[in-house]
């Protein structure tokens, strides 16, 4: 770091960042940088949300019309199996984490890098490997199970990929596991002077509780997959009912990693909101202790409610009541963390940047997706709405209407601290409004149709459906342009957008203190030394760099 | 490497005290994974084990009680001998370190190879899942071979985790051993070993759990 | 076409009891939804950048509100909890004496077959203002048994017998759905349910009457696959079954279980699993040897014979 003063041959125009550090293509492959392993995870998994992309959009496309003319019934079956398989794996449990944690969470806690920096390039290693892995699996003719992976058809009726995709899966889960290891001690141990737990921006926070759920839950799924593939493999009866398995035992364990999992794709995108409101408010969040806690609140009681995904699988009635309070209950901090965000809007001084409007949108769909949510933990109407549309419909809320909106919100917040550059305002706010409408467009309708008994994964579907199905799959590609606009605008700001600067939200945090794009090990002038509280904003201030 | 000119210290950590209690906390994180990891197993164990106790019983009798016995003593053992290379490591005992390491891979390899000529018996006898499974021996209540056969599933699917878990600890011992000849450790650099360490009791507890709960089925009074 | 459906019809005791719950929480929801969208705009209009307004806090209340907006949604968590528990024990606990029909999903198709031995594929036909009480197997993977506009919904798994009942109460054609992925042609494994009077189901069960009750059919089972020569009460070699149905009955490891319907069929595939005391391991294993839904016409016939006994008793 002093080096640069002792030479002064070093021409000081062009300060050494992340990206201009070294530029050949191995430095980038296997870099130990947390931030180019960040942007390495930005570039995978924007390429596997278009992939999902597609296949949604061939589900869409199918369900114009009622008599399923369009793709055959194993091809349908395969599009929403593989739309679900890699949304999930690869696009949604790595979003947040892998790219905006990995980027902002080392220098928001002032350290140089995550504690294993080589975990970490392993972690992604191992993403890319899965990867592949699932890209092989749409080359080779795709997988019908369903992301699920019920067995006795997974194991024994399934005639497809089913051993690869669950490879692919195992891969991309110890992915996530060591991604959650490096932040849980990043947390703990890497914390510059002075930042004490309850200076930790909320982002951390958030962070720090999924990883809990990433290295607690998902090595459940991974060996519950190993036995599905053994299973398959060996043609046992470990889950078929045939050979004295027990199919509902597989669907506990998976619920067992998988409803926790909701949580990691949720929970992040929280803590994107909890930076986002104050900043583009001017104010202190409000109750952060109430929202720290409520984090880990979430992660902890979200460990006791898979229940809730076997009402009418023949689990007994006395597990469905404990399952169904405990997934009442744990709405509640959900719900304290809206009403935070809401009071901290009060008496703020608010402007609707690009990421404020992703932030106002999260918290209306959340919110819809939330209590909809509420709806099914209850056990007498989930009877009717199991496995229908208004189930697709209330997730799709949460994971796309909540943890998508949070992902481009987090991603047009730290993009000028990223690339240094700043993206066109008009054009983002454009594509944010588009991918709001086109969002409720497209799966408002299809509470209507669960309510009316349309039942989930149907390739044809009885008529008085259609014009609701028309309505949703109008809505998605309105959703899809506005998706389909935003890799254009950021790539363009890459090389003519304004040059950013080191703030230019007037934002407080210690990733905003440092040049943008940052050096190397974050911290030009050595390890800060933190003294404020965090989101010490003041309502008199303006933006200092707009 | 800035901070300290031994290279004790990697590049991001501010000091060694930082870098030992991370690297200690990472590894009881994945310790932590790998309990649950193993506890799907020993969950689904446990379900079919009430749901088929008489298969359960019958199907343990195959086991030898000898064999799986004597590799638990050797884990235990070899725990021993693991705890002292850490001791001798911490103190700079170079010899002692050695010898303990010496001890440790081979009292592994033992256990591998007392696990090779079990699952090599279990072969003869027709008792690997699949086409050729075919139970002949003694039957306790009246089980079905299918679920005789799920015990063996879960037998083979714990136990060869479990050896996965041993294969991949001597082959990072080896490494170690490897270090030590080179004169890599000393009483300020030695959390390699101790973190291994830490790895090769939580393989020898989880073969403490899975002796009873595979071998000693009937045996419970 | 012209009008967007909304609301799916209510055919049963219970479709209005859980539309109503269902409204309430729409209701609950909807006040919640909008009393936070409606803070969230008002806050985004008063206090945006450069209004002229009072930004002076004086945050000496904030604990207050925390624990308001903590504790308020517990208190309703908690209460809207017993109420959707009781309304779900309420929905679900089968009334004694509803007739009962049995369903055998397969890859695609769900085969039904009435008391009276009437088998149709694809089509459900019931009485309404009859409870009725569908016990159902799968002969392949998990289906789930689907009719909307009756609010009813159970799986349906392979080895294992599910229930699910109701009380048509209007006369009409309903859809019948699969609601678990099982396949290819999942989406196809649709049917019609039609609810009829009593006495015109009475006459749809005569118009094409096969002559064999399920019960009757059982019985020839019962000779065919030689059950008749160890349990008829003569034979010391097995139990009699007459008015075995329902009752407790002592095994040979000392315990005691109710002969109920999963007992029947797990004896009947394997035998050894729960002998009856004082009679030896001899009953061949019928796994694999016997369809789904002949096992179903067995056991229904073993239930049959409940009657007859305590009758002659009497």
């Amino acid at each position: 770091m002093s080096s640069i003063a002792a030479r002064p041959d070093v021409i000081p125009a062009a300060p050494k960042n992340y990206i201009n550090a070294k530029s050949t293509l191995m430095s980038w492959l296997f870099t130990t940088d947390h931030k180019r392993i960040a942007v390495l995870y930005l570039i995978s998994i924007t390429i596997f949300f278009g992939m999902g992309g597609l296949f949604a959009m061939l589900i869409r496309l199918e369900l114009i019309t009622p008599k399923g003319d369009f793709l055959t019934g194993d091809m349908y079956n395969k599009a929403f199996t593989l739309h679900g398989v890699i949304m999930v794996f690869f696009f949604l449990i790595p979003s947040v984490p892998a790219t905006l944690g990995n980027f902002v969470l080392p220098i928001m806690v002032g350290a140089k890098d995550l504690a294993f920096p080589k975990i970490n390039l392993l972690s992604w290693w191992l993403y890319v490997f899965g990867g592949v892995m699932a890209i092989g699996v749409v080359i080779n003719g795709g997988i019908d199970t369903g992301w699920t992976f019920y067995p006795p058809y997974s194991t024994t009726y399934a005639a497809s990929n089913v051993t690869l995709a669950i490879l692919a899966a195992f891969m991309a889960g110890f992915s996530s596991i060591f991604t959650g290891l490096n932040f849980i001690v990043t947390v703990h141990k890497m914390r510059a002077p002075g930042m004490t737990w309850f200076r930790l921006p909320l982002f951390v926070w958030a962070h720090y509780a999924t990883s809990i759920i990433q290295v607690l839950g998902t090595p459940v799924i991974a060996i519950t997959l190993v036995l599905v593939a053994v299973e398959r493999v060996w043609g046992v009866g470990i889950f078929d009912p045939q050979l004295g398995g027990d199919p509902v035992l597989f669907q506990h364990l998976f619920w067992f990693y998988s409803h926790p999992a909701v949580y990691v794709m949720i929970l992040p995108g929280m803590g994107v909101i909890s930076e986002v409101i104050p900043c583009f408010s001017r104010k202190r969040i409000f109750g952060y202790e109430f929202i720290a806690f409520s984090s880990l609140a979430i992660a902890i009681i979200g460990f006791l409610v898979w229940g809730h995904h076997l009402y009418v699988s023949t689990q007994s009635t006395y597990a469905g009541l404990v399952f169904s309070l405990l997934s009442f209950l744990v709405a509640v901090p959900s719900a304290i963390k809206v009403f935070n965000w809401t009071a901290t809007l009060y008496k703020g001084q608010i402007t609707f940047e690009a990421p404020m409007l992703y932030a106002m949108g999260f918290i209306g769909l959340f919110l819809v997706g939330g209590l909809t949510g509420l709806i099914l933990a209850s056990m007498a109407n989930d009877i009717h709405f199991h496995d229908t549309y208004f189930v697709v419909a209330h997730f799709h809320y949460v994971m796309v209407g909540g943890m998508v909106m949070a992902y481009m919100c987090g991603l047009h917040f730290w993009w000028p601290k990223m690339t240094g550059r700043m993206y066109p305002a008009a054009l983002a706010s454009i594509a944010a409004i588009l991918v709001f409408v086109g969002f409720n467009l497209t799966f408002f309708p299809q509470f209507i149709l669960g309510f009316l008994g349309m039942p989930r994964r149907y390739h044809q579907y009885v008529e008085e459906f259609q014009v609701l199905n028309v309505m949703s799959s109008a809505g998605a590609s309105i959703l899809g342009i506005g998706y389909i606009l935003q890799p254009f605008y950021l790539v363009w700001s890459l090389v003519k957008g304004p040059v950013a600067g080191m703030n230019p939200w007037g934002a407080k945090g210690l990733e905003w203190q440092v040049p943008s794009p940052p050096p190397t090990f974050n911290f030009p002038d050595g390890q800060p030394i933190v003294v404020e509280e965090a989101y010490s904003y003041t309502t008199e201030e303006s933006h200092s760099g707009a | 490497m800035a901070h300290s000119s031994d290279g004790l210290v990697a590049h991001h950590f501010e000091d060694l005290e930082q870098q030992t209690e991370s690297a200690v906390l990472g590894m009881w994180l994945f310790l932590a994974q790998e309990v649950m990891f193993f506890g799907g197993l020993f969950v689904s164990y446990l379900v079919y084990r009430i749901k088929f106790p008489d298969a359960w019983a019958t199907a343990s009798g195959a086991l030898n009680v000898w064999q799986g016995g004597g590799n638990t003593v050797v884990l235990l053992v070899s725990s021993v001998t693991m705890a002292s290379s850490v001791w001798c490591a911490q103190t700079g005992r170079q010899r002692g370190l050695k010898l303990g390491l010496w001890l440790t891979l081979i009292l592994g390899l033992t256990f591998l190879v007392v696990k090779y000529f079990e699952y090599k018996d279990k072969f003869f006898h027709h008792l690997i899942p699949g086409a050729n499974f075919h139970w002949t021996g003694p039957v306790i209540g009246s089980p079905t071979e299918g679920q005789i056969e799920l015990f063996f599933v879960l037998y083979f699917i714990m136990t060869g985790m479990h050896a996965l878990h041993m294969i991949i600890g001597a082959g990072i011992l080896i490494w170690i051993m490897a270090l030590a000849y080179k004169g890599y450790f000393s009483p300020q650099r030695y959390m390699k070993v101790e973190l291994f360490g830490f790895y090769w009791h939580f393989v020898d507890i989880v073969w403490v759990f899975l002796f009873p709960l595979l071998y000693l089925v009937q045996r419970h009074g | 076409m012209a009008t967007i459906p909304l609301i799916p019809e209510q055919a049963s005791t219970i479709s209005g009891k859980m539309d109503f719950l269902f409204y309430g929480w729409l209701a609950m929801s909807m006040f919640f939804f909008f009393s936070v969208v409606f803070t969230l705009v008002y806050f985004c209009v008063k206090y945006r950048k450069g209004t002229n307004v009072d930004r002076t806090i004086r945050g000496d209340n904030e604990r207050t509100l925390e624990l308001t907006w903590t504790i308020i949604p517990l208190v309703a968590a908690v209460l809207v909890f017993f109420y959707s528990a009781y309304a779900y024990i309420d929905f679900t606990k089968t009334p004694q004496g509803a007739m009962e029909i049995l369903v055998t999903g397969k890859q695609w198709m769900w085969k039904i077959q009435h008391p009276t031995g009437k088998r149709e594929i694809n089509a459900l036909h019931v009485p309404i203002g009859v409870p009725v009480k569908l016990t159902m197997t799968s002969e392949d993977t998990i289906h789930s048994f689907f009719i909307p506009a009756f609010r009813v919904k159970k799986d349906v798994l392979p080895n294992r017998f599910s229930s699910l009942w109701f009380n048509a109460t209007k006369e009409g054609e309903y859809h019948l759905f699969c609601t678990e992925y099982c396949g290819t042609d999942h989406s196809r494994m649709v049917g019609t349910v039609t609810a009829l009077t009593p006495e015109r189901y009475q006459a749809w069960l005569a118009g094409t009457d096969t002559g064999v009750t399920m019960a009757s059919s059982g019985e020839k089972l019962f000779t065919k696959l030689g059950c008749v020569t160890c349990h008829t009460g003569t034979s010391p070699r097995g139990p009699t079954l007459k008015g075995v149905f329902g009752k407790e009955v002592k095994l040979n490891d000392g315990s005691i279980v109710v002969a109920d319907e999963e007992y029947l069929r797990e004896s009947i595939l394997n035998s050894q699993a729960k002998l009856v005391a004082g009679y030896p391991p001899l009953m061949p294993l019928f796994r694999n040897q016997i369809k789904e839904q002949d096992l179903m016409t067995l056991i229904n016939y073993i239930k049959s014979l409940k009657d007859e006994k305590s009758g002659a008793k009497s």
